[in-house]
Formats: C-alpha cells, structure tokens, sequence
C-alpha cells in the first residue's frame, strides 16, 4: 500500500545549524506515528516543513504516491494538511467561528463573510467534539486551555484533514481534558486519517502511536513498531541517541 | 481532592442561568455608551459655561464639519492599530496630498490639457491625483513595514519628515489658490444638501439602518440563534431612527444667514422675495464621513481582509499558520491608510479654500488620539470604527468648547493632552473589570 505521506531526505539549515539532517520518515492512512526527542531534537521544524511554516533546503515530499511542491501554509491545507500548533495558533480576540475559520470564512453571495452560517457549523461540530463548548460568540482568550484545544481541534476535523498534525496536543491542559483529546485520536484514526503526533510523554506515545521516531540533534535515531520496544528502549533511544538494534 | 471536585465544578456550571439585565437584554456595547455619555456630558457642561451658545445648531454644523478630516483619517488609523502598527506621517502626508491636488487644478490642468478652474472635470481629476499620490506614498511604507521588516513606527517617522518637506519643495512653501469652487464644495459650509434633500437622506438612512436590523433578527432566527426580545429591538431601531431624524433636524435648523441669501440671488440676477428663508442641511463633507464610516465598518466586520486585520492584530503567527499573507496586508492597510489621508486632504484643502503650506500639521497625533480615545488597543487585534469617529468628535468638542470658553490656547492643548491619558487608563480599567475582552 503507498504510504498517505513519504517525508524523503529532508534537510533544513538555519544560519550554520542543521536543523534537520536527512531525515526519512512516513505515515499509513489509520495510523499514528510519534516524533520523540529533546528539546531541539527537530521534531517541530520537520513537521512545520510539511505543515507549509518553513521550506526545506532539500529534501522530498510525496502524499498518496504523488511528489507534491509545499511552500506555504496554504499549499499544506490544500492537500488536507491540518496541523495543531504547540501554541495554539488562534487569534486571541476574534470568537470560535472565526477562527475556526480563519483563512477559509464562508461568504455569502455578495462575498461577505457569513458569520452566522458559521456559527451555525461551529455549534454542530462542537456539539459532536465536546458538548460542554458554549462559549461560542465569546473571544478565545474568554476560553479555557480545553476549550480552546477543542477550537484547533475542530478547525482541523471540520475541514477533512487527511493527515493530521499534532505537536504537543496535551502541553497545555488537565487530566480530564488530555483523556478527551487521546479519545479523539484515537477516533480520528479509526476514521482512516494519518496522524504525526509530538510530545514528551512517553508513556502517553506508546498508549496512542503505532510507531515511535526518535530523533536527536536534527538525524532520525530510528523507528519503532511500538508493540516491539518498551519504555526504556525508548528513553534510552532518546538520551543516549543509539538505534537499538546497536544498544 | 479538592483540586478534582474544582475542577467538576468547574466544567459543570450550574443550570440556573444568570439573571439578564436590562443593558444585557438590549445587546449593545456597553463601552460606546460610556463613550456617548462622555461626549454628551463635555457638550452639556460647555452648553452651561458659554450661556447655551455650545448647543446651537450653527455650532453643532461647525463642530461636525471640523471633526470630518481626522475623523476620515482615523477610521483608517484603526486598521493600522489593529495590525500592531502606527502611522505619524498621515499629517504630513495630507499636505502632499493637497498640494498635488492644488498644484494639478490650478497649474497642471490649465498647462497641459487647457482645463481651468470651473471646467467640470477639474475637481474630479485632481482628486484622483490625490488618491493615487496618497495610496502610492501608502503602499510604499506599507512595502517597507511589511516586506523589508522596518518597525512602522521608524518608517512613519521618516515619513513625517519627508512628505511634509515634499509638499513644501513641490510648492516652495507657497498657499496655492483658490481652488475649483466645485471642490471646495467638499469643505463643508461651502457644499450642503439643502433642507430638502436632507430629509430624504435622512429617511432613507431611516430606512436602511431598519432593513438592517430586521435582516440581522431574520438571519439569526432561520439559524435557530437567540434573539432579543422584540420590545428590545423596536427600541434600538427607534433611538437609531431619532438619532439620524434629529441630527438631520439640527443640520437643518441653521439657516444661511440673510446677506449671503441677497448675494446668491444678485449673483444670478434675481431679487430675493421678501421672507425668504434657506438652511445649510448636512454638508457634502459629512455625507462623505458617513459613507466612509459605513463603508469601513462593513470592511471591518463582513469582508475577509477585515477579517485578517483583526486576527493578525490579534495573533500574527496564527494568521500566517492559517495561510494569511500577512505582508501584503501590512501593504493593503497602509495603503487604504494613504487614500483615506488623500479624501482628508480634500475636505481639509477645500475648507480652506486652499493649499497652504501648514496644512494637516499635527494631525498625525489628533487622529491617533482620536482612534485611542475610540477605543483602539495599542496591543493591536481591537477597535472600532464608530469609536474612532466618536474619539474625534470628543476630542474637537473639547478643542471648539474651549475655544469658545476663552481657554488660553496653551491650557486647550493641556486639557487635550490630559484627556487622552486618562480615556486610556478609563479603558484599561474597564478591560480588566470586564474579563480583558
């Protein structure tokens, strides 16, 4: 089966650090991979390559067996790249509908943005997502970190995102609301959508991912069949940066 | 323990909903009313101090015609505040602006096409200098704000300098004039509606501010959206209906003065009959502030680029996450900026009856107050468009009141000064008391 992302010898400099070292990596449709690694591993700049944030040096990116071009943000969300920024990336003062859809409003037939067919959508989503959300005409910065995560999260399911992009999904909020966003990763997956999902927590990754990438000053480490390695292979892949098969 | 039943609590707000008020029922923007409040408060004490001769229609017609240039300028100001930016050379951008327009209708025209004043397409072509000259100098600092990363603030300050001495290059410092009486008609006394048609402008703007309203409720309720109780809407549209209804009453109240009447019919052969009566109605130049407010506001709230204005003030890494060209926003916002200077610049020249070498002199911080005093967040990412006229309203009724009082010059610009520090503080409280929206 052709992979729904190859990632294909990725490199990035910025000034005289790589960043990413030709880096290979990627993703099944109804699968999770994890990006594990310190901080400055790499993890974020290689998935802001593919979310369309930066552009990469070198490097190739094919989605569903085809070599696509990805320059801006734009690009990304046409080939149904949707990704959840690490710091949320809502515009603080405008309500959920608006940034929900931000880049992508829906017009009426003068081309006027059509707030109220929005809103309409917004509470249908958010009724499915998490029904507590009833700040709807409030500003985002009104919400709490769920809540908000919930706006990200809904931007990305609304528009059909194929391949889904995580970083740190969970950085920002309490028990009860990692649990809701595990559940919904694992709800996305079973609808068929890829996901790349960052975080530190390892013991969280293993629950959630299928495979696991270490990465360690800008190289990829190794990849791993989460059901082949325990935490520890994995701790040890992270600090000591040594593929296991060498350990 | 306790850290979990909180947070239960929390997530499940109890199902007794809070008791709506009458403010709340109503749905309008608590901050405009205070704002309202101030400006009737600064128009009743002035009406007190100079004997009631604050509140006369022939002031209140000289007050709204002395706000419209920066009240033009400002609406435009607060797109540039929204985006994190500033602009200090709209002041001296209107003089450029206005000596292109002056020097075109009274040497270029005439020299190269043979167009004199009076020739019907004069007026109508300089402004359209104005605007180009005023949206070129407007994108180009918008270029360098938004491509090559200057901080707008430095490339302002150039700006204040050079097209200030620009406009006195281009005219060796001289007054050009008078200018085509058709533009001057943009100046204010020297263009109204007339009694007649004043009314019907003001019913149609009856009309339409209504359809607005009901089409809003309709749009709503086939959503299946709350809606304000009937009682509450049928009030909002009655005080918006008296509003327009009664300015257009007090625009049309003041009459043109007897002599003037005598000099407009002798000028065209006619005697004047006996009793005779005429009044000014809204000036030419209102009805353009009006149009640009409404026009703006649109843009603010219903268009796409509004709608990237304000999330790039608000955040600009989501909006460039979200795909926004935030540069050339930067460049578009800029650019409005000049063309909303250049329609200033008309209706400034044109007051004047001509260009004159001070001209716009320390606008650039009028309508910066004035969009302040509005309610436009130096953080960027808030403001109104309303506010930032209503900010120029106060700010000339201040000026005009104590003026008229026989404040020192000196004390006037104290006061102003003043005002504006302490409108911020008032809006920074009230942010913090209202849940920092």
């Amino acid at each position: 089966m052709t992979p729904l992302v190859e990632l294909k010898n990725i490199s990035l400099s910025f000034g005289g650090v790589r960043a990413v070292d030709n880096v290979s990596l990627d993703l099944h449709a109804g699968e999770v991979v994890g990006l594990l690694g310190h901080n400055g591993a790499g993890k974020s700049t290689l998935i802001k390559i593919l979310a369309g944030a930066y552009q990469m040096d070198e490097g190739e990116i094919w989605i569903e067996g085809k070599k696509v071009n990805i320059q801006s943000p734009r690009d990304a969300r046409r080939h149904n790249i949707e990704t959840i920024y690490q710091t949320l990336a809502l515009a603080d003062n405008l309500d959920a509908p608006s940034n929900l859809f931000l880049g992508r409003e829906l017009t009426n037939r003068f081309g006027l943005v059509d707030d109220a067919q929005m809103e309409a959508e917004t509470r249908k989503i958010m009724a499915r997502l998490n029904p507590n959300f009833k700040k709807i005409s409030e500003p985002v910065s009104a919400l709490s970190g769920g809540q908000r995560q919930s706006v990200a999260i809904a931007r990305a399911v609304y528009f059909n995102a194929k391949i889904l992009i995580m970083d740190e999904p969970t950085a920002a909020l309490g028990v009860h609301e990692s649990k809701m966003v595990a559940d919904l990763i694992k709800e996305l997956k079973a609808q068929g959508l890829g996901i790349f999902l960052i975080s530190h927590d390892t013991r969280e990754m293993l629950e959630l991912c299928d495979r696991v990438s270490v990465m360690k000053n800008g190289t990829m480490i190794g990849t791993e069949k989460v059901g082949d390695v325990t935490e520890d292979d994995i701790l040890s892949m992270i600090i000591m940066g040594k593929a296991r098969d060498a350990a | 323990m306790t850290d979990i039943s909180n947070a239960g609590t929390e997530s499940h707000p109890s199902p007794k909903a809070p008791k709506r008020s009458f403010l709340t029922q109503l749905e309008i923007d608590t901050r405009l009313l205070g704002m309202i409040g101030a400006f009737v408060l600064v128009c009743l004490v002035f009406n007190v101090l100079t004997d009631g001769r604050f509140l006369t229609p022939r002031n209140i017609f000289n007050l709204t015609i002395q706000t419209v240039s920066v009240a033009i300028m400002a609406t435009g100001m607060v797109f540039v505040i929204v985006t994190r930016h500033i602009d200090l050379s709209v002041g001296a951008m209107l003089a450029t602006c206005s000596a292109a327009m002056a020097m075109t209708q009274t040497d270029i025209l005439p020299r190269l096409l043979g167009l004199g004043l009076g020739h019907p397409l004069t007026p109508w072509i300089a402004i359209a200098v104005g605007l180009i000259v005023g949206i070129v100098i407007g994108a180009f600092q918008g270029w360098l704000v938004g491509f090559l990363t200057i901080p707008a603030f430095i490339v302002t300050l150039g700006g204040l300098l050079i097209w200030r001495n620009v406009a006195w290059y281009m005219t060796d410092g001289q007054t050009i004039g008078p200018l085509d009486e058709t533009f001057r008609k943009f100046g204010g006394i020297n263009g109204t509606l007339g009694e007649t048609w004043s009314w019907i402008v003001g019913l149609v703007a009856v009309l339409l501010a209504l359809w607005a309203l009901w089409s809003a409720r309709r749009n709503k309720i086939s959503h299946g959206f709350p809606v304000k109780p009937v009682w509450a809407e049928a009030l909002v549209g009655l005080v918006i209906a008296m509003g327009i209804l009664g300015f257009v009453a007090i625009l049309n109240a003041y009459e043109v003065p007897t002599a003037r009447l005598i000099r407009e019919f002798k000028a065209r052969g006619e005697i004047m009959p006996d009793g005779y009566t005429a009044a000014y109605g809204i000036p030419y130049s209102v009805l353009l502030l009006i149009g640009i407010a409404i026009a703006m506001t649109v843009m603010a709230k219903r268009t796409r680029l509004g709608r990237y204005i304000f999330a790039t003030g608000g955040n600009p890494d989501a909006a460039e996450l979200s795909g926004i060209n935030t540069r050339l926003l930067t460049v578009k916002v800029f650019a409005l900026m000049g063309a909303l200077v250049a329609l200033s610049a008309v209706v400034a020249s044109a007051r004047l009856t001509n260009h004159s070498n001070d001209i716009g002199t320390l606008d650039e911080l009028r309508v910066i107050a004035a969009a302040v005093i509005g309610g436009t967040a130096l953080a960027g990412g808030i403001g109104t468009i309303h506010g930032a006229i209503l900010g120029a309203l106060i700010m000339q009724s201040l000026q005009s009141g104590m003026a008229m009082v026989g404040v020192d010059a000196p004390l006037q610009n104290i006061v102003v000064g003043a005002v504006l520090v302490l409108a911020v503080w008032i809006d920074i409280v009230y942010r913090r008391r209202t849940g920092g929206k």
